[in-house]
């Protein structure tokens, strides 16, 4: 028994000297962690800087962003104008958010406030069940199964279009708009919804008058991450755009996108040269418009929390 | 740096094989120091018949291991260039350019062996009235500044499909084929109008036709599909037009026929003299024929 309780002490010891030896090395564990992700971005930023900034000389600028017409591998003149590209990547995603953000939040809405108990905790796992669906799974749908359902449906020359790819990007934004928002939602304390309600508020009026004022950051975040994924979407778009130089003119035109073009065309360029250095300032071109929609993001929600306060 | 691009190499063309549903990558486990892996690349237009060949060898030669990725003639010439692959399939020739890159980066030249032919055939949906189509004509719609935009512009009366803008239906810039198609069709200094439908293989090509009322597109013979059909070809307006068939395409009565290549870095040996002995051989050739591509003459 006494022998027991002093095997025991001495672990309690032994245990205790070495939480004491290793908490500095965890904290720093985590430090570590904390700044890689900085470093990863950063690292990633120089990697793509450097390979584009072959080109920075001998690139025309004026062209590269200006003209629509994309053509590396001319046999006359090459010729590398991204307009096109930015044009089908804006509008893909434009449609794709235009068509998530209200299913998303409506959706968020309907899991957080208006259901409960079984229904609410199956819906939250098919959401995310639907998260996890790879993308090249979402691009063979686009090309499968809704292709042929736009020609019998519109007029559209060809199924693979700007309006299957909004459509696509759209299904695959939804469910992280969904539960980002939800999360949101769940955030705002109760005393919120309890205050409205005692004033006679509605169920509806607690939604529009509360819960989107007080969860507003978090909806913001959550749409943004849609954004986010649209934009940076490659094999669905791949296979669902149609993958044509051209500026749309409406929703069934095929289009093709920045990341496509990047896949389609990495793996046949020389290393080095021209053409691969275009493609990574093009890598470049999506680095600045992803830091252009956090910016605008962060000012905001800046700019509602100085009106708040 | 060219490790880097390796992996993107590697990485697209996985995407392309998971995406076909097919990966043939091998399984590392089962390496042993007897078993011998030739890596081929290249051609789309290609793909079949290589994995057929592979099939085929690794039959008679179980100890013999051969990888075989798609990812357009481009792709599997560049992978030669850097030694990420032994035997690059390719639909086109190599140009000096790349002839010259190949010596400085792995010392000696690139030898070409010619393992078949294959007949391009112009596909429309069946029910297109077309019934043949002139080179003239394909350079006007598929060429930069082309005039032929409407399918009425080809003389196509039938009310709902004349008014219809020709759905241009082409391949992605590291095909293949599509640099082939370019110089056959367009010469050496017209660029392709741009806009059409890229897409990255043979068969997609095929599918897209099929399923587009408008459209009109180019691929492998071989790749013929139940609903579209191959519209004869002839060389100027007005000429004679010829059916895609073996015969034509074997006596050159065709105009769109182009020899399938093999592209290896100096003299093979070894296994891979085997096996490239063997697709010249009558067996090899059969696979090829079956397949609906053209045999060597022998």
């Amino acid at each position: 028994m006494t022998t027991a309780t002093a095997n025991r002490r001495t672990w309690r010891s032994l245990l205790h000297g070495l939480a004491d030896w290793s908490e500095p090395v965890v904290e720093w564990a985590i430090r570590l962690c904390g700044w890689s992700s900085i470093l990863f971005v950063f690292s990633i930023f120089v990697f793509i800087l450097v390979i584009a900034a072959g080109a920075f000389g001998r690139l025309d600028w004026g062209e590269f962003l200006f003209s629509a017409e994309w053509q590396p591998d001319s046999v006359v003149q090459p010729r590398y104008g991204t307009l096109a590209l930015l044009v089908g990547t804006l509008s893909v995603t434009a449609l794709a958010m235009l068509l998530a953000a209200p299913l998303g939040l409506g959706a968020a809405v309907f899991i957080s406030e208006f259901c409960s108990g079984k229904v609410k905790e199956t819906l939250k796992v098919l959401v995310e069940l639907s998260a996890a669906i790879p993308s090249v799974v979402w691009g063979f749908v686009g090309y499968m199964v809704l292709a042929p359902l736009i020609i019998r449906y519109t007029d559209a020359a060809s199924g693979v279009n700007l309006l299957n790819a909004g459509l696509i990007l759209a299904l695959m934004s939804v469910p992280i708009i969904v539960s980002m928002s939800e999360d949101a939602l769940k955030a705002v304390p109760d005393s919120y919804r309890e205050a409205a309600l005692s004033l006679g508020a509605s169920r509806w009026e607690i939604v529009y008058r509360v819960l989107f004022p007080a969860a507003k950051n978090g909806l913001l975040a959550a749409v943004l991450l849609g954004v986010g994924r649209a934009i940076g979407e490659t094999m669905a778009v791949l296979m669902c755009t149609g993958h044509a130089v051209r500026i749309p003119h409406s929703l069934l035109t095929p289009v093709r996108t920045l990341t496509a073009t990047i896949a389609s065309e990495l793996g046949e360029s020389p290393v080095g040269e021209m053409h691969y250095c275009v493609l990574f300032t093009i890598g470049l071109e999506l680095f600045a418009i992803t830091f252009l929609v956090n910016v605008i993001a962060d000012f905001v929600v800046k700019g509602i929390r100085s009106e708040r306060s | 740096m060219s490790q880097m691009r390796n992996v993107f190499v590697v990485a697209s063309c996985s995407l392309v094989f998971v995406s076909l549903g097919c990966s043939r990558s091998p399984d590392a486990r089962q390496a042993n120091r007897e078993e011998k892996t030739i890596r081929v690349t290249g051609s789309d237009t290609m793909v079949n018949v290589a994995q057929a060949w592979a099939e085929e060898f690794m039959k008679k030669h179980p100890n013999v291991n051969i990888d075989v990725r798609g990812g357009g003639s481009g792709v599997g010439i560049a992978s030669l260039i850097d030694g990420t692959c032994d035997l690059a399939n390719a639909s086109r020739k190599m140009t000096d350019v790349e002839i010259e890159k190949t010596k400085a980066k792995r010392g000696s030249e690139p030898k070409e062996l010619i393992v078949g032919y294959d007949a391009l055939a112009i596909y429309v949906p069946k029910d297109n009235p077309l019934d043949s189509i002139s080179i003239d004509d394909l350079a006007e719609i598929y060429g930069k500044d082309g005039k032929i935009t409407k399918w009425s512009d080809l003389g196509v009366k039938d009310s709902k499909l004349a008014d219809a803008e020709v759905t241009r239906v082409c391949r992605q810039s590291s095909s293949g084929t599509y640099a082939y198609f370019r110089e056959v069709i367009l010469g050496k200094t017209r660029d392709y109008k741009l806009g059409s439908i890229d897409q990255s293989g043979s068969k997609d090509v095929v599918t897209v036709v099929a399923r587009t009322p408008s459209a009109i597109g180019y691929s492998g013979m071989g790749y013929k599909a139940p609903d579209v059909k191959m519209l004869k070809v002839s060389k100027h307006r007005g000429g004679k037009a010829v059916e895609p068939t073996v015969e034509n395409a074997r006596n050159n009565s065709y105009p769109i026929t182009r020899p399938l290549q093999i592209y290896v870095v100096g003299k093979p040996s070894g296994v891979i003299k085997e096996y490239l002995d063997w697709i010249h051989s009558p067996a090899g050739q059969k696979v090829l024929l079956d397949l609906g591509y053209i045999p060597l003459d022998q």
